[in-house]
């Protein structure tokens, strides 16, 4: 595993080891296996939404087809693209922290930070725009198609609750990069001398991303 | 098992302090990251909600004796019946086993000196301690009347108790899971002890480690699936509600897609206590290692394809259910390799009837009652009659009262002296666990009778069919037993911590890790990282009776 | 005080359920025997101080796990086959079967008969005729069970669930509530009255119980709303620009705009008047009002009446001036 060899390479006694471990790459290997273990559980987190969305999709698809058209697919694409931009800027910050470089890790993970805002600005801007449509939810939810479509407003709770979640997610991971950068800039022996946690919050930030790669297409690219 | 260099420091003067002194405020308590600790943070909690839960059932029990009811409404009927089962379920059994039992030995098993997370491990039981704070104030400001299974449209859209809060209380203690899960299954990844293999693990270790993964991948899904309920509930944000052209069956889907693994969540630990129990005090080692190995992960993969058998009458297509039906037959036959092995490990052994060994015994016997039960339930039309009727409470009864809480007391009767190093009165134990067999059979065989008879569940009156009474004073009554039986070693566990005779490091002559420790451990379990150059269960049962036959026996 | 050991087998099911739940229970009894005295034998046998033989003993063997393996894999697959054979019984009704209508809602049974004879938390059926009950629920999720009859069928807001069965004995029966519903689940029951059937007939003639002379069938009830709600604007008896005509339309198949083929069911009738924007029939637009506001039982009457015009295996009277030959029952 590539994580090993930069462990040998890099790893030294520098990195605080805590007592339940033997050594070190035992201690970053336990924490990279926990990382993919609760993604495992993120994923199926998500699952139990896009199970709704394909039962749904597959029994009102005009509704799905009509509801969908309301969504900003200009908008949609650039926070893909802005996304997508923000994981490439985490995998160099996860690439600079190998290579304990510090000042290029900071600018790295300052560079997500401003793309994950931008990304949830945009997204504000879209919800804000539902919102004046009365495309929410519940009793107040007013669908002046040109056509009645009461799964409309299915169709609304499930984009709300899964955009939801997800921009809960990138909040989430900005506060965790937030943190994470002002450790590093701190030098907190925590973050010192060590990717691996740069390394952690990097995979959960793709995480967030590839749940992206899914809801976009499956809420704003729905063909006829 | 063996270890290069016995670390029996136990007797030592120059012995590091236990677990238990290390430290005596309450902050030390509060704030561990011992995973010893911890499990005792977990015993005392879990046990303060079974006492919670159990008040509910006695008050089931008392209403059921006559068919109008006896002091409650039905709305507060209601209300107890699910705070039974919430509680049982989410707060109590759940946990039991791989929070206490789990908890305290899978590191000391695998030769590690905790697991891999411990501030995970505290933030869980914190997690869990929230989770059941939600849901004991959610009791207490009025309760809850949907029943454990919280169906959709009638727990988002008609229910007007504390769905919501009870929603979050389930879903944050589903979180402490979720962290438990996880730290198990990097425990046992990365912090084996040198020599400890995959096929070296005690086989806890492999029943805990298949727990793990159910968690891991089926606790999320209840988790999303219950704030979906609370959306709908709250902002009418809804995907479940008919009103909305949503589906309710389909929350019946996602919940069981959780619960039906959940089920095994609850027994796989217990079956993994049996073993460890089972060859020590037969001296056998473990028959047929790897079928019990493999048959935990059996049960872990398939169990998450069964969960549609709690649908039969849910109108789900025809197909649907013979797949369900067909694979709930072929998860049957890990459990039976089990028992099967068990049994055969009894053969030869030199067997002693102590307390957990009678355990393990009322665990066979219920257990397997409660599994073929479980058959009528997955065969499809016969399921037609059964399900929500009295016979579904019995199985599930069974299978958790009969099958996990047989193990958790055989489990806890075996390693309490390693917990907090004293012995209890051994013939109290024996007592209690006969009263608790014969009051168990006696509560829950009835309730087979008057499922079949055709009283459903849930139900606070039957004065339409008052022939059912006899059937449900006989339960009420058998539940009275079970109560003496159950507070028999409340007592004297609890005595046992001041004025039990000292334990030693290794009571029962038993093999494994955790027996050659002092009792109770030290803070980092081990002094030196033992080296395992050995299969589990080194007993020998024809070597000791030889030895034991020669000499007076140490202890009778 | 009695202590009954089984529930009547008052229904075509309840003898052939009844075996295979023998020999389920039979089952039981031999593996809870074979397994606790196994177990209770070797423990006794092999306590500790007692003088046997106890060389030899093994830590696995193969042929031993393959048999446990086996032996319950062949009979669980045996149960499940049995069991499954008699679910699909339980879920064909013959198609002659006498149809009755059923409402749930909390927290009562709401029965109607085709001819419009309504009643309330009872029953009545004829013994040794085939019943087959159309189900649905107003609100929350309730289950029909007849502990006596050996059926059970969840009743669901928004969808139609079936359930048949041939009461074999005249007598009076439990009918339950079996799915928590609220308060009052568990007095959300009464009878099932199984009569033979020249009494039945005369108890339906009546009018039940209520003496009601010229009680209008579900399928009178169904035209008067039609007429009321105008439904005939747009669909007559042909398909005209407004609308398809609903002339043998139930159980014919109908094509959609998505292309995809949906059978005319009394669900999906159901669902094309309260919520017609669901599916949409090929070469019309969802220009038909939504009907949100009818109950559960005006829908059911407006399919009783719908029927009347004629299925797609027999096409019904003719009430325009086309035939009912040009409505071809097939694909549209
Ligand atoms: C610890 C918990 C636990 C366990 C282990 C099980 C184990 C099993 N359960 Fe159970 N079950 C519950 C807890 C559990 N269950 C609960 C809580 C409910 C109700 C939920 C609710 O609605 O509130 C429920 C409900 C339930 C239902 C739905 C009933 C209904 O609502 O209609 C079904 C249906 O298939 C079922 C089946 C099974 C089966 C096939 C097993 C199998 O895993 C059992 C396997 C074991 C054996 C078979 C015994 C050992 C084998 C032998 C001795 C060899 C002989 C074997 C053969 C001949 C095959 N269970
Ligand atoms: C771990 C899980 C667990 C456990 C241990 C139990 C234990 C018991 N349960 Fe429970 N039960 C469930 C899980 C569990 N149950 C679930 C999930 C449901 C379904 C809920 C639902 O439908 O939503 C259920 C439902 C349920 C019902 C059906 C209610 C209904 O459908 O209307 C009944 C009825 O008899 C019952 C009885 C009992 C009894 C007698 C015990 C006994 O084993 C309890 C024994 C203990 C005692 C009898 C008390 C011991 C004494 C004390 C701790 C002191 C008490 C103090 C005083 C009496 C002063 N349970
Ligand atoms: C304004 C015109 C209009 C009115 C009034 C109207 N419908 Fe419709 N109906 C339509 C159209 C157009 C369709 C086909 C599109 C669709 O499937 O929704 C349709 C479809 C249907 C269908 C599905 C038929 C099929 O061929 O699959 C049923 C059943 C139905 N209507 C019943 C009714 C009933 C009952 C009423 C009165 C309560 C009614 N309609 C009133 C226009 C109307
Ligand atoms: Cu209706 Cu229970
Ligand atoms: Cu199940």
């Amino acid at each position: 595993m590539k994580t090993e060899a930069l462990h040998a390479a890099y790893q030294t006694e520098e990195q605080p080891l805590h007592h339940q471990f033997e050594e070190v790459s035992q201690q970053n290997e336990s924490y990279v296996v926990g990382m993919w273990v609760f993604l495992v559980t993120e994923i199926m987190f998500f699952g139990g939404m896009f199970l709704a969305y394909v039962l749904y999709r597959w029994r009102y698809p005009e509704a799905w087809y009509e509801a969908h058209t309301r969504l900003d697919i200009p908008l949609g694409t650039t926070n893909t693209v802005v996304l997508l931009t923000s994981s490439l800027t985490m995998a160099l910050a996860v690439h600079f922290a190998q290579l304990r470089n510090k000042r290029m890790q900071l600018a790295m993970l300052g560079a997500t930070i401003g793309l994950a805002c931008v990304f949830l600005v945009i997204k504000a801007f879209e919800w804000s725009a539902k919102f004046h449509h009365g495309l929410v939810p519940g009793p107040g939810f007013l669908w002046d198609g040109s056509v009645p479509m009461p799964q409309a407003q299915l169709f609304y709770s499930l984009y709300f609750g899964m955009t939801g979640l997800h921009a809960l997610h990138v909040i989430i991971g900005i506060l965790v990069i937030g943190v994470l950068a002002l450790l590093t800039f701190l030098d907190h022996p925590l973050v010192k001398n060590d990717f691996i946690p740069t390394e952690l919050v990097g995979l959960y930030w793709h995480f967030v991303d590839i749940v992206w790669i899914f809801l976009f297409p499956l809420f704003y690219l729905i063909p006829k | 098992m063996s270890t290069a260099a016995p670390v029996l420091h136990g007797e030592s003067p120059k012995a590091p302090p236990s677990y238990l002194q290390a430290g005596h405020t309450i902050k030390s308590w509060l704030l561990t990251g011992d995973h010893k600790r911890i499990a005792v943070l977990y015993l005392i909690a879990v046990s303060v909600f079974f006492f919670f839960g159990s008040l509910a059932a006695s008050m089931i029990r008392v209403e059921l004796v006559s068919p109008r009811g006896v002091m409650l409404e039905s709305d507060t009927y209601n209300k107890v019946f699910t705070a039974h089962g919430i509680i049982m379920i989410f707060f109590f059994l759940i946990p039991a086993i791989p929070a206490v039992l789990g908890n305290f030995l899978l590191p000391i098993m695998i030769g590690a000196r905790d697991l891999a997370f411990p501030r995970l491990n505290l933030l869980s039981w914190y997690l869990y301690m929230a989770g059941g704070l939600c849901g004991v104030l959610a009791i207490a400001f009025g309760g809850v009347d949907t029943g454990w299974t919280f169906y959709t449209p009638y727990s988002s859209m008609y229910s007007n108790t504390n769905v919501t809060l009870t929603i979050i209380g389930a879903f944050i203690a589903g979180f402490s899971s979720i962290a438990t899960g996880i730290n198990f299954i990097v425990t046992v990844h990365k912090m084996r002890a040198p020599g400890m293999t995959w096929f070296r693990l005690p086989l806890m270790v492999w029943s805990s480690y298949a727990t793990s993964l159910i968690i891991v991948l089926g606790t999320p899904v209840v988790a999303i699936t219950l704030l979906l309920v609370v959306m709908e509930r709250v902002f009418h944000i809804g995907v479940f509600s008919p009103e909305l052209g949503g589906d309710p069956v389909l929350f019946q889907h996602l919940f069981w897609f959780y619960s039906h693994p959940a089920v095994y969540i609850m027994i796989l630990p217990a079956m993994g206590v049996i073993n460890e129990v089972i060859t020590c005090f037969t001296r056998k080692r473990i028959f047929g290692y790897h079928f019990i190995a493999f048959s935990s992960l059996a049960i872990a993969g398939l169990g998450f394809l069964v969960w549609g058998h709690h649908m039969f009458v849910s109108s789900q297509s025809m197909y649907q259910g013979m797949v369900f039906s067909l694979l709930s037959y072929l998860v049957a036959v890990p459990s039976a390799i089990k028992v099967f092995n068990w049994t055969a490990t009894i053969y030869k052994g030199s067997v002693r009837f102590q307390t957990p060994f009678l355990y393990v015994l009322g665990f066979m016997g219920l257990f397997v009652v409660g599994g073929l039960t479980g058959l009528f339930l997955a065969a499809m039309s016969t399921d037609v009659h059964l399900t929500d009727t009295y016979f579904v409470v019995a199985h599930f009864h069974y299978v958790m009262v009969g099958g996990t809480i047989m193990g958790f007391l055989a489990g806890l009767h075996f390693w309490w002296p390693k917990f907090f190093g004293r012995m209890y009165p051994d013939s109290w134990g024996k007592l209690s666990a006969l009263l608790i067999f014969a009051g168990f059979n006696l509560t829950f065989l009835p309730q087979f009778v008057l499922g079949y008879l055709g009283m459903p569940r849930r139900y606070h009156y039957y004065y339409f069919a008052p022939e059912f009474q006899f059937w449900h004073i006989a339960s009420t009554a058998g539940a009275s037993i079970l109560a003496v039986g159950f507070l028999i070693p409340a007592v004297y566990l609890l005595w046992s911590l001041k004025y039990g005779e000292p334990a030693g490091p290794n009571p029962w002559g038993a093999k494994g890790l955790e027996w050659t420790i002092p009792s109770p451990p030290p803070t980092t379990n081990f002094l030196e990282t033992p080296v395992v150059r050995e299969e589990p269960y080194a007993y020998d049962a024809e070597a000791e009776e030889r030895e034991d036959q020669s000499k007076e026996p140490i202890r009778a | 005080m009695n202590f009954p050991l089984m529930p009547d087998q008052a229904s075509n099911f309840a003898r052939p359920y009844d075996a295979l739940f023998f020999v389920l229970t039979a089952l039981t009894i031999l593996f809870t025997v074979l397994v606790g005295a196994l177990v209770l034998y070797f423990a006794v046998r092999y306590r500790k101080g007692n003088r046997v033989d106890r060389s030899g003993a093994v830590e696995s063997h193969l042929g031993l796990e393959i048999t446990w393996t086996a032996i319950p894999l062949l009979l669980g697959l045996v149960m499940f086959w049995w069991a499954a054979k008699l679910y699909v019984d339980t879920r064909q009704p013959p198609a002659d079967a006498m149809e009755i209508f059923v409402i749930g809602k909390q927290w009562m049974w709401h029965a109607q008969h085709s001819n419009g004879v309504r009643e309330n938390n009872e029953l009545h059926v004829p013994v040794g005729v085939p019943v087959r009950l159309t189900m649905i629920s107003q609100d929350v999720i309730h289950s029909f069970f007849v502990p006596q009859f050996r059926i059970k069928q969840d009743v669901l807001p928004g969808r139609y669930t079936q359930q048949w069965f041939v009461a074999t004995k005249p007598g009076k029966f439990n009918l339950f509530c079996a799915e928590y519903c609220g308060t009052q689940h568990s007095e959300m029951g009464g009878y099932i009255y199984a009569l033979p059937p020249q009494e039945f007939q005369k108890w339906l003639a009546s009018g039940g119980d209520k003496k009601r002379p010229n009680q209008p069938t579900m399928a009178d009830l169904g035209k008067a709303l039609y007429d009321r709600l105008a439904c005939a604007n747009c669909h007559g008896s042909q398909d005209s620009e407004r609308g398809p005509s609903l002339y043998g339309l139930y159980g014919s198949k109908r094509r959609m705009t998505d292309g995809s083929v949906v059978e005319a069911t009394a669900s999906y009738i159901r669902e094309a008047i309260k919520n017609p924007y669901a599916k949409i029939n090929e070469g019309y637009q969802n220009t038909m009002p939504e009907y949100r506001e009818l109950t559960e039982e005006d829908l059911l009457n407006l399919i009783a009446y719908i029927r009347t015009l004629g299925t797609a295996k027999a096409p019904g009277p003719v009430l325009g001036n086309a035939g009912p030959a040009q409505i071809e029952g097939g694909i549209r």
